[in-house]
């Protein structure tokens, strides 16, 4: 098929790219990762902390989070709140985002002005101040992004109970913005212990993307970076195991602020870092032939073909540290009913398990997968975060690169055996999404004292 | 590509490894700009270089300009190329003057529907083998209908070029809508009008068109309603192709792995076809929207979602420029916005709060929005508008115009990072008719914006007594 070729072609030309890629070590423990690009005259500056939600200290949910937003407040140096303000004034543009197992600050500028960013990225992982009252008012400003965020939206409602669900001990079921309840009680000393713990160059990947070269910001960061010392205190991410599951779960969530009943499934399944050696790549091809857009198998079924559903789709999200996870949704066409989805749906789960994908299905897979990792290259930030997600979890700058490869590799017999295994019933939350009937009830007092979980 | 949803329940669909499902991430803001502030620390103080060019070029003197070839193909179709051939793709933005507003009455939404059409089978290719050939040869085809144009976007790897244009061409000229394809796409059109319909930020939005424009079309939602989309009929939508898909208004920006010998050949082969002229209903001039209003749309929310605005000016207007500064000193600077300081960075009031400017073809906006818990809205609402009103009053200070146009200009290169980045800002210059020079003389307007012009400019845009106010939540404190 000489679309195949195509795109294997153009990977080639791609990994000329990649392979421009430098990694480095400073004495004090920091990673730095330099990705040339010089299409124009900017660069990405983008420090990534081993540290996120996954490592909060029990009863403190959303301190990853908080400290991530107080970071913006002041050093010695900097002003309380100046901090994007200053970058602004260079005409860089700043922001930073909190995951499970991440935590991330990032500037966008022109080129000359990396020295600044640099400088004042370095200053603040080790010398943030915080006054008592920025940290209550930054509190009711968290406790606003989870009303818009959850409780204004069923949808989300209902996703971080079936993730409260899907992990009954490991951490991934505490929602990274955190529980309402706690957040409401955090405090300057929780998010100052936390900084402590985990904000250090030996805990932190530096990335530079962009119009500079791997000389030059070995030299900045060298200079910069360079005499943060090393904190040998840094926090053990040691997190508690999840139990083998032992039976499917169902969660219902009835709410007239529900547009259409909708179906959800998520699955237990290994993430890139845990799996066996090719499984990841198997259940990313085997989710893209199943559900990814309207070539996939479930669209071509139950929207096309039968017309049980309006859309309908899924994921597999192969990043954390820890695990992994497979998704799936559906939204009911006509009358059917919810029920009607999930045993048509259940149906083509069972027939692809057993007899697995087609040899078109599983190229034209590849195709889609392999495109889009050269089309990322286009991007400077894609390409960094590329690498940021890989290496925060433990994998390597080869482990990104060779992904293509190993994609190449996955077989038929692959995709059938990990169809088999992590597509298990017992495996599974289900959770459906209702147009109920009665107003959502509101928390009382006493039960946001004892938390939405109960 | 069309396909509506998002599972509402798995916002986390991610489709590539190595990016993490959305759902667990959380972003600082919405928003991606920043700005201003006087006090100059140790570390700002280093620099007060000037705004750099946007080339990356060391002669300072190089033009951007001079980047851009004008291509024209044999058949008469411009375009302007940026050839860039170090990664072996294509990013091509075109678009056409019309957009929703040219939805006739009772067919709201049928631009809309179009989009999610063209790419649903064409010539003799049906729709399931069409999506099956985008998706084998990697090509991102989409478009997209905005009040005033009809725009498409189309991606491919070099060696897949000859594949995408025919593609492209096919749906540009000889959709099918097809019977079932189009049953199909009209019920997700209209799930997705059902979610809509119970989200408080976008019933905010429609309340507040329909309450400014009253019977304009800029009244009307690009996305219809469930009877005008259960009305729309493949003649219908073949019409409205047949009106809007033509050379006249047709404007083109391609960026990367192509010569513009080889652009005007593929220009010819997916443009040549189209008519020559546009058949367009005039859409009424709106100089005058009245307010004050205020409209509570009772939800049971945790949070009461506000959307606020009035009377703004077109993208022609002489004073375009420093209102764009000075919506930016305001609302639209992220962080350090005078709204996002005094709402959220003092009071913790809300985690997002915006302004902007929504210059239509034949009108302009100036908007805003905020959510705030339901106890402390109305809070929330008047902070902004005693802001808005010491802005009209007294203007921005000397120190908030002079970081704005160190922001505004000094991050202007970052619209150039990407090709379809850099395609985006070609087709757009074309469709607002700025001109060939615009990207190099663009900063140097800012620059001469002067602080009494824009105190001006804040006396003239701002009117916090006439804020057309629509709220969704159920706010329960006391308007002051």
């Amino acid at each position: 098929m000489n679309s195949m070729t195509s795109v294997a072609n153009a990977q080639q030309s791609s990994e000329g790219t990649s392979s421009r890629v430098h990694q480095f070590k400073l004495g004090n423990g920091l990673d730095v990762l330099v990705i040339p690009d010089h299409r124009a005259p900017v660069v990405t500056h983008m420090v990534w902390y081993r540290v996120g939600a996954a490592d909060e200290p029990h009863g403190t949910s959303g301190i990853a989070h908080f400290l991530e937003h107080l970071m913006f407040k002041g050093t010695d140096k900097i002003a309380s709140g100046e901090f994007s303000k200053i970058i602004a004034r260079n005409g860089g543009q700043d922001n930073a985002f909190t995951s499970q197992d991440a935590t991330v600050y990032h500037q966008r500028v022109a080129k000359d002005r990396l020295p600044i960013v640099m400088e004042m990225e370095a200053d603040r992982m080790r010398n943030l101040k915080l006054a008592k009252k920025e940290v209550l008012t930054e509190r009711d400003v968290i406790l606003e992004e989870r009303r818009s965020r959850v409780d204004n939206d069923p949808s989300s409602i209902l996703s971080e109970q079936m993730m409260a669900t899907l992990y009954s001990s490991h951490p991934y079921g505490t929602p990274v913005i955190g529980w309402e309840h706690e957040m409401a009680q955090l405090s300057r000393e929780d998010a100052l212990s936390f900084y402590k713990r985990f904000y250090a160059p030996n805990n932190a990947i530096l990335i530079v993307a962009g119009d500079v070269t791997p000389q030059q910001v070995k030299k900045l960061a060298t200079k910069i970076y360079g005499p943060i010392k090393r904190e040998y205190s840094v926090g053990v991410r040691a997190r508690v195991k999840e139990p083998a599951p032992a039976a499917p779960r169902r969660v219902t969530l009835k709410d007239p602020r529900t547009g259409k009943a909708t179906f959800n499934r998520l699955y237990h399944a290994p993430s890139y870092i845990t799996a066996e050696p090719g499984e990841a790549e198997a259940l990313d091809l085997m989710m893209k032939i199943l559900a990814g857009g309207s070539t996939s198998r479930l669209y071509n079924r139950l929207v096309v073909d039968d017309k049980i559903a309006t859309s309908v789709g899924g994921w597999y999200s192969g990043n954390g540290r820890d695990y992994g996870r497979i998704g799936l949704y559906a939204i009911a066409a006509g009358k059917n009913s919810l029920t009607d989805v999930e045993t048509a749906l259940d149906k083509i789960l069972r027939e692809f398990v057993k007899k697995g994908a087609t040899a078109k299905e599983l190229e034209r897979s590849k195709n889609a997968y392999i495109a889009e990792y050269v089309y990322g290259v286009d991007s400077q930030s894609t390409l960094a975060r590329r690498y940021g997600w890989a290496l925060v979890v433990g994998g390597s700058v080869k482990d990104v690169e060779e992904w293509p490869k190993r994609l190449e590799k996955v077989t038929l017999e692959d995709i059938k055996r990990v169809a088999k295994k992590y597509l298990l019933e017992k495996s599974s939350v289900t959770g459906l999404l209702m147009p109920g009937e009665k107003k959502p009830k509101t928390l009382t007092k006493a039960e946001k004292k004892q938390g939405k979980r109960g | 590509m069309p396909k509506r949803h998002k599972s509402p329940a798995s916002a986390g669909a991610t489709t590539s490894p190595f990016s993490l499902a959305l759902t667990l991430v959380l972003v600082l803001t919405g928003f991606f700009y920043m700005i201003k502030n006087n006090r100059a620390t140790a570390i700002s103080a280093q620099n007060t270089d000037a705004p750099m060019s946007l080339s990356s070029s060391t002669k300072p003197s190089e033009k951007y300009a001079d980047r851009i070839q004008q291509v024209v193909s044999p058949g008469g179709i411009k375009a302007w190329l940026v050839e860039d051939h170090s990664i072996p793709l294509m990013a091509m933005q075109f678009g056409f003057k019309g957009g929703a507003a040219q939805d006739p009455k009772g067919k709201e939404g049928l631009a809309d529907f179009l989009t999610a059409m063209l790419d649903e089978g064409a010539g003799d290719i049906g729709s399931k083998e069409f999506q099956a050939q985008l998706d084998e040869y990697a090509i991102r085809i989409d478009f997209d209908a905005s009040r005033d144009a009809f725009d498409g976007n189309l991606q491919t790897l070099t060696r897949n070029r000859d594949k995408a244009v025919e593609l492209m061409s096919l749906a540009l000229n000889k959709p099918r809508f097809g019977k079932n394809a189009l049953e199909r796409m009209r019920g997700q059109l209209l799930t997705s009008l059902k979610f809509a319909a119970k989200d408080p930020n976008k019933i905010a939005s429609r309340t507040w068109f329909k309450t400014a424009y009253g019977d304009h079309p800029y009244a009307r939602s690009v996305k219809g309603s469930q009877a005008s989309i259960k009305s729309i009929t493949s003649k219908d939508l073949e019409t409205y192709r047949r009106n809007i898909f033509a050379k006249d208004t047709l404007k083109i920006g391609v960026v990367g792995d192509i010569t513009a010998s080889d652009l005007a050949i593929i220009l010819d082969k997916i443009f040549g076809d189209l008519t020559e002229k546009s058949d367009l209903k005039t859409i009424p001039e709106v100089t005058k929207i009245t307010g004050p209003t205020r409209k509570v749309i009772t939800m049971d929310n945790p949070q009461s979602v506000a959307v606020f605005g009035h009377q703004g000016i077109k993208r022609e207007d002489k004073d375009f420029i420093p209102a764009y500064v000075l919506n930016y000193i305001l609302g639209g600077g992220g962080f350090a916005s005078r709204l996002m300081t005094e709402v959220r960075e003092k009071r913790g009031l809300a985690y997002s709060v915006y302004s902007y400017l929504y210059p239509l073809d034949h009108g302009g906006l100036f908007l805003g929005g905020v959510a705030t818990k339901n106890d402390a809205l109305e809070k929330s609402l008047d902070v902004i508008t005693s802001e808005l009103k010491r802005l009209a009053e007294k203007g921005p200070s000397a120190i908030e115009l002079e970081n704005a146009k160190r922001y505004l200009t000094g991050s202007y290169p970052l619209r150039f990072d990407t090709s379809s980045k850099i395609a985006s800002q070609l087709l757009w210059i074309q469709m607002d008719d700025l001109g060939l020079d615009y990207i190099d003389t663009r900063n140097q307007n800012v620059e001469n914006v002067t602080h009494q012009q824009i105190k001006e400019v804040a006396k003239r845009l701002i009117h916090p007594d006439q804020l057309i106010i629509t709220i969704v939540g159920n706010p329960t404190d006391k308007k002051s």
